[in-house]
This record gives structure tokens, C-alpha cells and sequence, in this order.
């Protein structure tokens, strides 16, 4: 009987080829790994992309465990988690590791969008990459306030309970909105479990969803660099660019050597002070939420502190709302506030390196403001930072436009 | 790093440091100055929990059977010095007092200690303890100044005897009316303890209670020596392999 050999004949290429033959696997690589060409000389601020996926793996697995253990039930989720704590074997770990990843989560992912913000990439082409990374931002901090509610401590129940009675300002549907929310008249036992539902399966599908889109946009239009310049621009004569290496094996081998420090850093939050006086585990979430006791000072989490002190600055809640969401929301249009003709920091004027000093100087000073008790005093500053931050937004179409600019080099460079 | 990048880089330092002088207008606590890593000071201090603490205040996520591990007693030891209000020493510890005749007769039933410390600072609780004054308007006859009109009575006070305090007019403000400024605590009768025997059994109790409040604090801190001793030998690797790698990459 004749056989046609191409089709059960010998193997060719052997299990590769029959994997690509119906998968695209070995493209896939090539395409995303092996011949990703990103700049050659990223510095420190390029590992904060790397590090965010890396925490975010943590955080899934850690929280994979904690819900083994955990009960999303108002009378006993305070204690399943001192249960985790004390009883389940590693427990502890597990859900530091969890407690530590959110704040860590939240450097990184700020350290990641300040990037951009040094060296521009924000920028044409990479508008849309940045919007699905503000998106990301948006879906992490759902996240964060969801989960901050399930260890139903003081703080959990309180900060949750200020955060959702601010969509009661929203006019006409406020009321009937927070009711949707909560499930309930006050905060109880449904509102956690409704929680428990979207931290452990909604905010977790959108936030892959988001992040495999933020790569696949970043891979359509290629990393930025320290210069702010296309390195696709200057081609060798096999195609590559000529200052681009390859993301794997030359950017995993810089990535492990960032991700080893990180873990160090990590670790020894984790291990040494996983509380950090309060920062990352606040003292009042070691009382089980009490409805009828209202804590003398009601501060949320570290890294919603510079939003929650623009929100506090402002006397009338429904302003006070719309002030906190638009700070929140202002960064997704910053690629056409900026009008600077150049991209990276290191080739614009000294306007513009004032305006980013002045935000970061405000960001963290609200970020501080925001823990403090709602004295007059700490108000009074919180309004002279809030109009500093907005002022950084609202201004740049102007400031960046007159700022004098260097000239922008052809190929990238080392800066020591 | 460019001068920007090390300016802001001050910046932030100079700023997180600056943060840390936000201080404010209580009454100054005393440091408990207790040591979790004091074995014998957390046994000393689990028997006066059991002794002072645990008739009206439970500790329920804390096994017997932990603190046993934990302490380094035996299990005789254990049943005879500790376990006043269990069978089995895989219990926690409750009280002995049930919580809703505590209500009744204090208005508030005890708190749970199992995480007091973490929840409110072992300097605190320090503190509290020895802040018990006389004050005959009290229905307990004494108050605390460090939470006023508390309901616990002064439980310690046959060992620290009881105390006055003495509060003198401070600066008035502009409306004329001073405030009422604390100025030390004045012995009125002495209790079978001295002054600093009885600070030293104070701060025992409060490292029990701070060992109670995480009692893997101190697993967890020999573990992570040998974390970052491990991840600072797999950076010495992957420094290597990094070099290695990048050799032929021209700047």
C-alpha cells in the first residue's frame, strides 16, 4: 500500500515541529523572548515592569493558600485569618507574604509609572500602552480596597466604610449606589462576602486579562529607553537594531539579578518587620471590626494616603470626590499634556525637572498629610500640595511647551 | 545615576526622615523596654498572665500547647503552673469569668488579649498597668491616665500598693481656662513589691503578652537570616552569569 510519506512519514523536525505545526510555539518565543530587541542600556528604573509581574505571581499563589484557609464570614473571618497565623503550617508566611506583597505591589507600580514619567514613555507611539497600564493601576487599587476589607479588622471595616459612603455624594443615585455596593444598609457580613468574590475572582481575571494586553501592546510598539529614542530607528544589516539585545537571554539575566535584590529587600520586610510600625499592617486591623466603635483616627492604607488627603482637603464631599478621582485619573492624559519636543529627562530643561521634583515632593507629602489626624493644620497643607499635584497635570501643556529642550542624541547612551 | 536623579533620590530620603518627627500631644509613654527573645522573662510572664490576667481576660488563639513549645516547659510543668482553666493542652485560653456576667458587672466585657500588644504597642499596655491612681467618684475606686474611666479595676494593686495623682494647672489658654497638666503619680500605701520589682513584673507581663500577640516572631527572624544569607549567595551567582553574559554586548 503506498504511503504518503509527508503526512506519516519520518519526523522532520521532531517534537517542535509537530508542536508548530499546530501551535505557534516557536514564533511565540521568537517573537516575545528570544528576538525581543529592548534598548541595551536601561538603567535602574526599567526593572519596575519585571518586578510588578513578579509580585503579582506572589501575590496569586499566596493567595491561592490564603483561601484555603480563610472564611469569608463576618464572625469568623477575623479569626481564620489569626488561624492562618498560628495553626495552619506556614501559614504565617503565606499571609505575609500576602500582607507585604500589596504594599511592595504598590513601590513598584509607582516606581514603574515614575518611569515613564522620567524618560517619557507615555509618549507617541506608546499612548495606548500607557492608558492600559493607568487601567492596571485602576483595577490594582480595586483590588487592594477589596482584599483590605477581608481580614475584617477595625481598619478593614472602618477605611471601607469611608471609602464606599463616598459614592453617596455621587447626586441623584449616591444613596441607592453605596447600598448596591455594600448589599446591605451598613457594612455586614454580605458586603464581605461579595468582596471575597471580586478579590479572589473578578479584579484577578481583569487584572491578567489587562496585564497580558499591557504586554502585547508593549511588544507591538517596543520598549522605550533611558533616551527617549526609536531604537528601531537604526537598523543593522540583519535588521536588528543596532542598540537593541535580545529580552532573553540579555534582559532575564539583568531582570534575575534586579529580581535577587528585590527579594532581599522583600524578605527582609517580611521577615524583620512585617508590620513596618504600622505602614504595611496597621495597628487598629489587629481588633476584630466592631460596627459600634468607630476608631479615634481612621487613616487607610499607605498607598491610597495621597488621594485620601486631596479628599480630605476639600470641605464639600461631592468636590472632595471628584477632586480625589480626577488626582487618581489625571495621569491617563499625560501623553497629550506633554507638548516637550523631546521625551527622556535627560534632554529637557530645567523647567520641567523643577515641575517633576514639585510632584514627587507633593505626591509624597500627601501620601504623608493623609495619615495624619484631619487637624486644621495638616488640611491647610494637603490644599497647598493638592493644588501642586493638579497644578504639575494642568499646567504641562504650557510649561512643557516653553521649556528649553538639549539636543536629542541618534543612539542611545551610557550614563555612569 | 545623573545629579537629577541623585537629587530627587535626597529628596525623598530627607523627606521620609523629616516624617519621622510627627509627634503628638498625649502623655508621654514610658518604653516597656521588654525582650521577647527573654525566655525565662516570658515565663515569668505567662505566670502572672494566668495568675493576674486570665480570670476576667481570654487570649483565645493562644494554645496551651504553644506556649509550652514555645517557653520551653515540659508538659508537667504546664499543667501545674499554667493550665488553671483547661483539661487539654491544645486548648486556648479562655477566661475564667463568662463574658456576658462580665458585661453585667462592668459595663464591657474583657477584651481578648491575643493580640493586644500588636493592636495597641506593648509601651501601652506597659504603661496602663502601672497607671492606675485613686479616684473615689470611680465605682471601682480607681482611674486610669491612660484610659480614662476605664472599667478594669486596679488588679495589681496589692503588689504596687495604690497611688495618687497629681495634676497641677498648666498654661492657660486664651479663653483663661487651664488645663490640667499630670505631674507624676504619688505613692499613698506601699504593696508587697517595690517600685522597680514591680515595674520588672509589669514588663514581663507585657512581653508575654507581647509573645502572645505573634508567636512566630522569633521563628520567623531566625528564618530570615538564613533567607537573605541564601539570597545573597544566588545574587553572587547571578551577578556572575549577568557578567557573563553581557561581555560582548559593546557600551
Amino acid at each position: 500500500m503506498a504511503r504518503i510519506e509527508s503526512e506519516v512519514g519520518t519526523p522532520q523536525g521532531g517534537f517542535m515541529k509537530w508542536i508548530d505545526d499546530r501551535f505557534p510555539f516557536t514564533a511565540t518565543m521568537k517573537y516575545h523572548v528570544t528576538e525581543y530587541y529592548a534598548s541595551k542600556n536601561f538603567n535602574f528604573w526599567y526593572v519596575f515592569g519585571v518586578l510588578s509581574m513578579l509580585v503579582l505571581v506572589m501575590q496569586f499563589i499566596s493567595g491561592i493558600f490564603l483561601t484555603m484557609n480563610y472564611k469569608p464570614d463576618a464572625a469568623e473571618a477575623f479569626a481564620s485569618v489569626e488561624y492562618i497565623m498560628r495553626d495552619v503550617e506556614w501559614g504565617w508566611l503565606i499571609r505575609y507574604m500576602h500582607s507585604t506583597g500589596a504594599s511592595f505591589m504598590f513601590i513598584v507600580v509607582f516606581l514603574h509609572m515614575f518611569r515613564a514619567m522620567l524618560y517619557g514613555s507615555y509618549r507617541k507611539p506608546r499612548e495606548l500602552l500607557w492608558i492600559i497600564g493607568m487601567m492596571i493601576f485602576f483595577t490594582l487599587m480595586a483590588e487592594a480596597f477589596a482584599g483590605y476589607l477581608l481580614p475584617w479588622g477595625q481598619m478593614s471595616y472602618w477605611g471601607a466604610q469611608v471609602i464606599i459612603s463616598l459614592f453617596g455624594a455621587i447626586p441623584f443615585i449616591g444613596d441607592a449606589l453605596v447600598e448596591i455596593i455594600r448589599g446591605d444598609y451598613s457594612i455586614s457580613d454580605i458586603t464581605l462576602n461579595r468582596f471575597f468574590a471580586l478579590h479572589v475572582i473578578v479584579i484577578p481575571l481583569a487584572l491578567i486579562a489587562l496585564v497580558f494586553v499591557h504586554i502585547v501592546a508593549l511588544h507591538e510598539v517596543g520598549s522605550s529607553n533611558p533616551d527617549g529614542i526609536e531604537i528601531k530607528n537604526k537598523k543593522g544589516p540583519d535588521g536588528i537594531p543596532l542598540d537593541g539585545v535580545a529580552f532573553h537571554p540579555y534582559h532575564t539575566a539583568k531582570d534575575l539579578v534586579a529580581i535577587i535584590i528585590f527579594l532581599m529587600f522583600f524578605s527582609a520586610v517580611m521577615f524583620f518587620a512585617p508590620d513596618l510600625g504600622g505602614y504595611f499592617l496597621e495597628h487598629a486591623n489587629f481588633e476584630p471590626a466592631n460596627m459600634q466603635v468607630t476608631p479615634e483616627h481612621i487613616a487607610p492604607i499607605w498607598y491610597f494616603t495621597p488621594f485620601y488627603a486631596i479628599l480630605r482637603a476639600v470641605p464639600n464631599k461631592l468636590w472632595g470626590t471628584i477632586l480625589f478621582a480626577a488626582a487618581v485619573m489625571l495621569p491617563i492624559f499625560l501623553p497629550w499634556l506633554d507638548r516637550s519636543r523631546v521625551s527622556s529627562i535627560r534632554y529637557r530643561g530645567w523647567i520641567y525637572k523643577m515641575a517633576l521634583t514639585l510632584f514627587v515632593v507633593s505626591f509624597i507629602s500627601l501620601g504623608w498629610l493623609g495619615m495624619q489626624p484631619a487637624e486644621q493644620i495638616y488640611v491647610v497643607w494637603a490644599r497647598i500640595f493638592a493644588v501642586m499635584y493638579f497644578a504639575f497635570f494642568l499646567l504641562m501643556p504650557y510649561y512643557t511647551a516653553i521649556d528649553k529642550t538639549k539636543p536629542v542624541p541618534d543612539r542611545v547612551v551610557y550614563h555612569g | 545615576m545623573g545629579k537629577f536623579m541623585k537629587s530627587i533620590t535626597c529628596l525623598v530620603v530627607l523627606m521620609i526622615g523629616a516624617s519621622a518627627f510627627a509627634a503628638s500631644g498625649e502623655i508621654e509613654l514610658e518604653k516597656a523596654g521588654n525582650d521577647p527573645g527573654n525566655t525565662a522573662s516570658l515565663q515569668r510572664g505567662a505566670r502572672n498572665f494566668m495568675s493576674y490576667c486570665a480570670g476576667c481576660h481570654s487570649a483565645i488563639y493562644v494554645r496551651y500547647k504553644s506556649i509550652a513549645r514555645d517557653l520551653e516547659l515540659n508538659e508537667e510543668q504546664l499543667i501545674d503552673n499554667l493550665m488553671f482553666n483547661a483539661e487539654r493542652p491544645f486548648e486556648t485560653i479562655q477566661a475564667s469569668m463568662p463574658a456576658s456576667d462580665a458585661a453585667r458587672w462592668f459595663g464591657r466585657a474583657p477584651p481578648d488579649m491575643s493580640l493586644m500588644a500588636r493592636a495597641k504597642g506593648t509601651d501601652y499596655i506597659y504603661n496602663f498597668l502601672r497607671g492606675f491612681y485613686l479616684d473615689p467618684d470611680s465605682p471601682t475606686g480607681v482611674d486610669n491616665l491612660h484610659l480614662s474611666g476605664t472599667s478594669m479595676p486596679n488588679v495589681l494593686w496589692e503588689l504596687q500598693g495604690y497611688q495618687r495623682a497629681v495634676f497641677v494647672a498648666g498654661e492657660a489658654d486664651e479663653a483663661g481656662t487651664a488645663p490640667h497638666v499630670f505631674d507624676g503619680f504619688e505613692s499613698v500605701t506601699t504593696g508587697t513589691m517595690s517600685a522597680k520589682e514591680f515595674d520588672e513584673f509589669v514588663r514581663d507581663t507585657v512581653n508575654f503578652l507581647e509573645y502572645i500577640s505573634e508567636p512566630i516572631r522569633r521563628t520567623r527572624r531566625v528564618l530570615g537570616v538564613w533567607v537573605l544569607l541564601f539570597l545573597s549567595f544566588f545574587l553572587f551567582v547571578s551577578w556572575k552569569l549577568y557578567k557573563d553574559i553581557w561581555k560582548d554586548v559593546p557600551k
